[in-house]
C-alpha cells in the first residue's frame, strides 16, 4: 500500500465559512403538541457537541472530594483550595470554582455528569486521540469517517447529491466556526457546513476581517470574498432562520468566543433550522504550564475556560428557556484526553487518560454516573487513571435516548455494541412537582380561575419573567420580562378568553425557574 | 449584492513611472516578480531569486531557451505515426487524437516552464493573434501556429506581425485564404486593425476610427488577397492571379498612403505602414501592461508608463525584450500599489500548485501517462472557462478587455466553488490514471522547509510561496489553528519531530498528514489565493 494511501481521505473536513449578519427580530419557539406532558417531538431533537481542545484537566474540574488528600499531595502547586470548590450537596463531588453558573443548572437538575470516560490503549497525541474520539475508532484502527458523519449518513446517505431539497433544505450538521468539524466527516464529504457569526460582511476565512486597504489588492479580495458568500448553498436557508429569531439571554459573556458559538446556536434553533447537530469549540485546554496562577490556584488560564464554558453554557440554557425551545436541545461536551493525576513543575499537568464527561439539558438525567476517580496515595509522575466508560458507550447512548436511533443502525455507526447509560429522563418534568417550588413565592388566586386570577409572587430582583404556558408547553402570555425590584409582587391576569384547561404559570427570576399549575374553566 | 466597485474608489492609481526599481529587493520582491512572469514558483525558485537581484532576474526571464521537441501521438486512434512519435509532419487529419496531444503538449511546457518568461509570452500571444481550433480543425496548423507564436515569444513584434499575417492558421481562421480579388474578404484586415495593431480610436466620422477607417479596412483587406494555404505541406502560398493589384488608398490616419502592387511582398508594406503608426506601439503595451500589472489604466499611466514603453518599444524598432526588460525593473511594476490585485487565469490557477508545491509528473518514459496528466491541468482550466488553443472569440478572452468586469469574470458564484473543489481533490483524492497518482502531498513539501517544526515559521513559509501578499497576523493564527486546533504552538513541533523521528508509523503519518492536508486545503482555498 503506497504511503500515500494513508492520507486519503475522501474530501475534506474544509467548507467554507458562511456568515451570519444582523436580522430583524421577533421570537419564534416551535411548541410541543403531540403529548400532554412537554416531551418533544424526536425528529425537532438538537444536539449540541462542545469540544473542548487540547485535553481538560478534569481532576481540577470536577473534584473527588473523598480523595483530596491524595489528590493534593499529587498535584499541590495546582490543586484547587478545599474552601473553594464548589460542592455538590449529597454527592461526594465539586466543581471547579469557575463553575458557579453550571453548579446553578446542576441544581435546575439540568446537568449528567460520566465519570472515567475514556478507551482501552489510550494514545497521548493531540492529533491522534482527536482522531480517535471523533472517529469513534479503537485506538489502533484508522478510521476516516466522524460518528456524527456516520450517523448523519445512514439518513442520507448519497449526500450531498441532491441536497438541499424540500425534505431537507437546512444544513444536516452546523460548526460554528470556519471549518467543519471532522466529528461530521462522512464516507463521501463532510456532512456539515460552518457558520461564523460575524457581522461584517467581507470576513475572511478565519480571524478578523479587519479593513481591507482601499487599493486595488483590497478591491479584488473583496469582491472575491463577497462571491464566496453566494456559494453556499444554505445561505438563504440559514439567513432566513437566522432573521426569525435573536438571543433573548442577558447571561451571555461578553467578547467571549464559546458565548458568540452559543448564540448563534439558539438563534438558529429558535427560527426553525431543522439542523440536527451542532458543533462549537472551545480551547486550548492544552495547560502543560501556568494552569494556574501565582496568586491562587482557583484562578488562572484553566480557570478562565471553564469560566467561559460554565456562564456561556448557562447563557445557553437560559436563552433556550426564553425562546421556548429548551425542551429540544441536549448538549455534551468532549475532549480528547485528560491530564496527569500529578502535575508537573510548571505549575501545569501533562497529557493523561480518563476524563469527565459533561451533559447539559433538561432532558438530561440529572446525576453523576460512575463513582469519583481514584487516587492512590502514592502516584508516580507516569501515572495515568483508568477508564470506567468507554467513550463510545456515551456515543451509543446519545443516538440511541436523544436521537432515537435503532440499535442496529447504531452498531453501523460505532461498529459495536456497547453499554448504554441512561443519559436522559424517561419524561420531562417542568416544574409541575418540583418540590423546590415554595408556594409563596408563586400563587394564583382564584383557582380554578374563570374571567380573571390575581397572580402573586416574590422576585429577588433583578430580570424577572412571569409567563403562562398552556399545558403541552405553547406560550400563551409574556405577562412580564423586564426588571422588577426584589419584594412581593401582584397582578391581574384576564382569562376569560382562554380555553378550558390547565395551564402553567413559570416565573424566572436569578437564575431559578419555578412553576405554578393553573386551572380555566368557564 | 454589491460589489466592491470595479472602477475603484481610491484615488488615483499610482505616480510611479519605468525608472528603476530603487526599493528593497528581498523574498518578498522576487516572489512577486516570479508570480507575475511564470505560472508558479517554488521555494527554493523565490529565494534563489531573491539572492540572484533583479537585473540578474529580469535578465534571465528574457533568455533566449531552446525550442522544445514537437508534440507526440499518444494514441492508437492516430494510426499515421507510431505511439511516442510526433505527429507534426504526417499526413492530415486524426484530428481529435492530435488536438488533444498538442494542448496537452502546450500544457505541459507551462508546467515544466523554467524561470523563464517564454510561455507567458506564447499565452499573451495566443490571446493576442487568436485562432481557434474548433475553426481550424488541423492540429498541425494549430502547431505550427503556436511554434511561430514561440519562436517570437521574446522577438519582434512587427516581424511576428508579418508572419501571422501568412501563417497557414490564421488564413483558415480569418478567411485569408478566401480573400481575392473582386471579392475581398474583411475578416482578417479588420481584426489586423482593430484587435491586433492600432485598434479603434474615438469615433469622430462615419466609419471613422481615429486610427483607421472603414475604407482601410478594405484597402487592407486588397492588400491581403491572394494568398491560400495548403494543407499538406503547411505551408502558405500567394498566387498573383488571385491577387488585387489596384493601387490601395489609406486614410489620412496612416498618412494617406498608397500601397501599390508588390505582389507577395505587399502585406509586409501593409505591416510596416501600419507600425509607422505609433498607436500599433502603445496599443500592444497596453496589452503587456494588463498581461503583467493590471487592467486599470488611467491617465496617469498611460502617461508615465505606457507612452515610455512605446517609445523604447518603437526606438528598438518593435523588439518586445527591451520594453519588458524596463517594466519587469521599474518601479511601477514593483509598487505595492500593483501587487496582489491580479486575479489569475485559470490556467495559471491550475498550473500553480503543481509548480508551487513540486509535485511530481510522471517522466518521458510513460508518455501516454504524461500526456494525461498534462491533459488533466488543461481540462480543469477549460471548466473555468478558458480553454487553450479555443479562445471565445478573436479578441481573445474577454477578462483582458471586456469593460467594466475585465479579469473579474474568471470569478462568479458557479466557478468559484469548482477552483476550490479542485484543490481539494489534488490533495485529497488526486487523479490517477494507469497507477499513477497526480495529488498534492504535504509532507515532503514540509519537510524540506527548513524549521517547519515551529508552526509559524511553516505557515508563513506557506503564506510566502503562496499568497500574493502577507496577510492579517489573524489569519496566520487562524492557519495554524487548522494545524493545531486549541493547542499550543510546541505541539506542533512535538506531533512533527514524533513523525519524524518514526515515519514509516501510519498512525503518526495520518495525524501530521490529515493536519497538513487541512492546512494546505485552507491556504489554497482562501480569497487570498486566487489573487497574484
Amino acid at each position: 500500500m503506497k504511503r500515500r494511501d494513508f492520507l486519503k481521505r475522501t474530501t475534506p473536513a474544509v467548507t467554507l465559512p458562511l456568515l451570519l449578519g444582523g436580522f430583524n427580530i421577533h421570537a419564534l419557539g416551535k411548541s410541543n403538541l403531540l403529548n400532554v406532558l412537554n416531551t418533544s417531538e424526536e425528529s425537532d431533537r438538537v444536539l449540541v457537541l462542545v469540544q473542548l481542545n487540547g485535553g481538560n484537566d478534569g481532576l481540577n474540574t470536577i473534584i473527588p472530594l473523598d480523595y483530596y488528600p491524595n489528590l493534593f499531595k499529587a498535584r499541590q502547586n495546582i490543586i484547587i483550595p478545599e474552601n473553594k470548590i464548589i460542592r455538590l450537596e449529597s454527592e461526594p463531588t465539586g466543581f471547579h470554582p469557575s463553575m458557579q453558573s453550571i453548579k446553578n443548572l446542576w441544581d435546575d437538575k439540568k446537568i449528567g455528569i460520566v465519570q472515567n470516560v475514556g478507551y482501552p490503549n489510550p494514545n497521548f497525541s493531540h492529533f491522534r486521540s482527536t482522531d480517535i474520539i471523533t472517529s469513534a475508532s479503537d485506538s489502533n484502527e484508522l478510521i476516516n469517517t466522524g460518528w456524527v458523519g456516520r450517523y448523519l449518513n445512514e439518513e442520507n446517505s448519497g449526500y450531498p447529491e441532491g441536497y438541499p431539497n424540500e425534505e431537507n433544505p437546512d444544513p444536516l450538521a452546523i460548526t460554528v466556526g470556519s471549518f467543519v468539524s471532522t466529528t461530521c466527516q462522512g464516507p463521501i464529504t463532510n456532512m456539515g457546513v460552518a457558520i461564523n457569526d460575524v457581522e461584517a460582511l467581507f470576513s475572511p476565512v478565519g480571524g478578523d476581517p479587519g479593513q481591507l486597504p482601499n487599493n486595488p489588492y483590497g478591491n479584488e479580495l473583496g469582491f472575491i470574498r463577497e462571491t464566496q458568500l453566494q456559494t453556499q448553498l444554505y445561505l438563504d436557508s440559514v439567513s432566513n432562520a437566522a432573521s426569525k429569531a435573536f438571543n433573548k439571554s442577558p447571561l451571555y459573556p461578553s467578547r467571549d468566543s464559546l458565548a458568540q458559538q452559543l448564540k448563534v446556536v439558539a438563534r438558529l434553533v429558535a427560527g426553525g433550522l431543522k439542523t440536527k447537530i451542532y458543533v462549537v469549540n472551545i480551547g486550548s485546554f492544552d495547560t502543560h504550564a501556568n494552569q494556574v496562577d501565582t496568586s491562587g490556584n482557583e484562578i488562572g488560564s484553566h480557570a478562565n475556560l471553564l469560566s467561559s464554558l460554565s456562564e456561556s453554557i448557562a447563557a445557553f440554557q437560559d436563552d433556550l428557556f426564553r425562546l421556548g425551545i429548551e425542551d429540544r436541545v441536549a448538549g455534551m461536551t468532549f475532549t480528547e484526553f485528560g491530564r496527569r493525576v500529578k502535575s508537573n513543575n510548571s505549575a501545569g499537568s501533562d497529557h493523561g487518560t480518563s476524563w469527565p464527561l459533561m451533559l447539559f439539558g433538561s432532558w438530561v438525567k440529572p446525576e453523576i454516573h460512575g463513582k469519583n476517580p481514584i487516587i492512590p496515595s502514592q502516584v508516580a509522575q507516569s501515572y495515568n487513571l483508568p477508564h470506567t466508560f468507554d467513550f463510545r458507550s456515551i456515543y451509543g447512548s446519545v443516538l440511541k435516548d436523544w436521537l432515537k436511533v435503532p440499535e442496529a443502525t447504531i452498531r453501523n455507526i460505532l461498529f459495536d455494541d456497547f453499554n448504554y447509560l441512561p443519559l436522559f429522563r424517561d419524561s420531562l418534568v417542568t416544574g409541575l412537582e418540583d418540590p423546590r417550588v415554595d408556594s409563596a413565592d408563586l400563587i394564583n388566586y382564584p383557582n380554578p380561575a374563570n374571567e380573571r386570577t390575581q397572580i402573586s409572587f416574590r422576585s429577588m430582583g433583578g430580570h424577572t419573567d412571569l409567563t403562562v404556558y398552556t399545558i403541552t408547553g405553547q406560550k400563551v402570555s409574556t405577562l412580564i420580562d423586564k426588571q422588577i425590584p426584589k419584594g412581593a409582587h401582584s397582578l391581574l391576569y384576564e382569562t376569560k378568553n382562554l380555553k378550558q384547561g390547565i395551564y402553567l404559570i413559570k416565573i424566572r427570576n436569578n437564575g431559578k425557574l419555578s412553576s405554578r399549575k393553573m386551572m380555566v374553566t368557564h | 449584492m454589491e460589489y466592491p466597485p470595479n472602477n475603484p474608489s481610491y484615488e488615483s492609481r499610482t505616480n510611479t513611472g519605468l525608472s528603476p526599481y530603487s526599493g528593497n529587493w528581498g523574498v518578498k520582491e522576487a516572489a512577486h516578480l516570479l508570480r507575475r512572469a511564470t505560472f508558479g514558483a517554488n521555494l527554493d525558485q523565490i529565494n534563489q531569486a531573491a539572492s540572484s537581484g533583479r537585473i540578474a532576474m529580469v535578465d534571465q526571464l528574457l533568455e533566449d531557451t531552446a525550442m522544445p521537441d514537437p508534440p507526440l501521438n499518444v494514441s492508437e486512434l492516430d494510426t499515421s505515426v507510431p505511439i511516442g512519435e510526433t505527429w507534426i509532419n504526417a499526413q492530415p487529419g486524426f484530428y481529435n487524437q492530435r488536438r488533444d496531444s498538442l494542448l496537452s503538449w502546450w500544457t505541459g511546457l507551462m508546467v515544466q516552464q523554467e524561470v523563464n518568461l517564454r510561455e507567458q509570452m506564447v499565452l499573451f500571444w495566443h490571446n493576442h493573434f487568436v485562432t481557434k481550433l474548433e475553426v481550424i480543425l488541423e492540429a498541425r496548423y494549430m502547431y505550427y501556429y503556436s511554434n511561430l507564436l514561440r519562436e517570437n515569444a521574446l522577438g519582434n513584434f512587427r516581424e511576428l506581425t508579418k508572419e501571422i499575417t501568412v501563417n497557414p492558421a490564421m488564413l483558415r481562421f480569418l478567411n485569408g485564404n478566401t480573400n481575392r480579388v473582386g471579392a475581398a474578404n474583411e475578416n482578417y484586415a479588420r481584426e489586423l486593425l482593430e484587435l491586433f495593431t492600432v485598434g479603434k480610436g474615438e469615433q469622430i466620422g462615419e466609419g471613422n476610427y481615429t486610427n483607421y477607417t472603414e475604407d482601410d479596412v478594405l484597402a487592407a483587406a486588397r492588400v491581403l488577397t491572394g494568398w491560400f494555404d495548403n494543407i499538406n505541406e503547411v505551408t502558405s502560398t500567394f498566387q498573383a492571379n488571385r491577387h488585387d493589384t489596384a493601387d490601395k488608398q489609406f486614410s489620412s490616419a496612416f498618412g494617406n498612403q498608397v500601397i501599390s502592387n508588390n505582389g507577395d511582398q505587399e502585406y509586409i508594406d501593409l505591416i510596416n505602414m501600419i507600425f509607422d503608426q505609433n498607436e500599433t506601439a502603445r496599443a500592444i503595451c497596453r496589452d503587456l501592461y494588463k498581461w503583467f500589472v493590471y487592467y486599470d489604466i488611467d491617465d496617469d499611466i498611460e502617461a508615465n508608463v505606457i507612452e515610455p514603453m512605446a517609445q523604447i518599444l518603437i526606438a528598438n524598432d518593435y523588439e518586445v525584450k527591451p520594453v519588458l526588460r524596463v517594466l519587469l525593473n521599474s518601479e511601477h511594476f514593483f509598487d505595492p500599489e500593483n501587487q496582489g490585485c491580479m486575479i489569475k487565469n485559470p490556467l495559471t490557477l491550475t498550473i500553480n500548485p503543481f509548480r508551487q508545491f513540486n509535485v511530481p509528473f510522471p517522466n518521458g518514459s510513460d508518455v501516454i501517462t504524461q500526456y494525461k496528466m498534462w491533459e488533466f491541468c488543461k481540462n480543469v482550466a477549460l471548466l473555468q472557462e478558458m480553454e487553450l488553443g479555443n479562445p471565445p472569440s478573436v479578441a481573445g478572452w474577454p477578462a483582458y478587455y471586456q469593460e467594466p468586469q475585465y479579469q473579474r469574470i474568471w470569478i462568479n458564484a458557479a466557478v468559484l466553488p469548482f477552483k476550490q473543489d479542485f484543490i481539494n481533490f489534488l490533495i485529497y483524492s488526486g487523479f490517477t490514471v494507469n497507477d499513477f497518482t497526480l495529488f498534492i502531498n504535504p509532507i515532503p513539501i514540509v519537510e524540506s522547509i527548513p524549521n517547519a517544526d515551529d508552526p509559524n515559521v511553516l505557515v508563513q513559509s506557506l503564506v510566502d510561496i503562496a499568497l500574493p501578499l502577507d496577510i492579517l497576523p489573524e489569519q496566520k493564527d487562524f492557519l495554524k489553528g487548522v494545524l493545531i486546533p486549541g493547542l499550543p504552538d510546541f505541539e506542533w513541533t512535538v506531533e512533527w519531530n514524533d513523525y519524524q523521528s518514526d515515519p514509516t508509523n501510519q498512525e503518526k503519518l495520518v495525524a501530521v498528514g490529515s493536519k497538513l492536508q487541512a492546512l494546505f486545503s485552507a491556504l489554497m482555498t482562501i480569497a487570498e489565493y486566487q489573487l497574484a
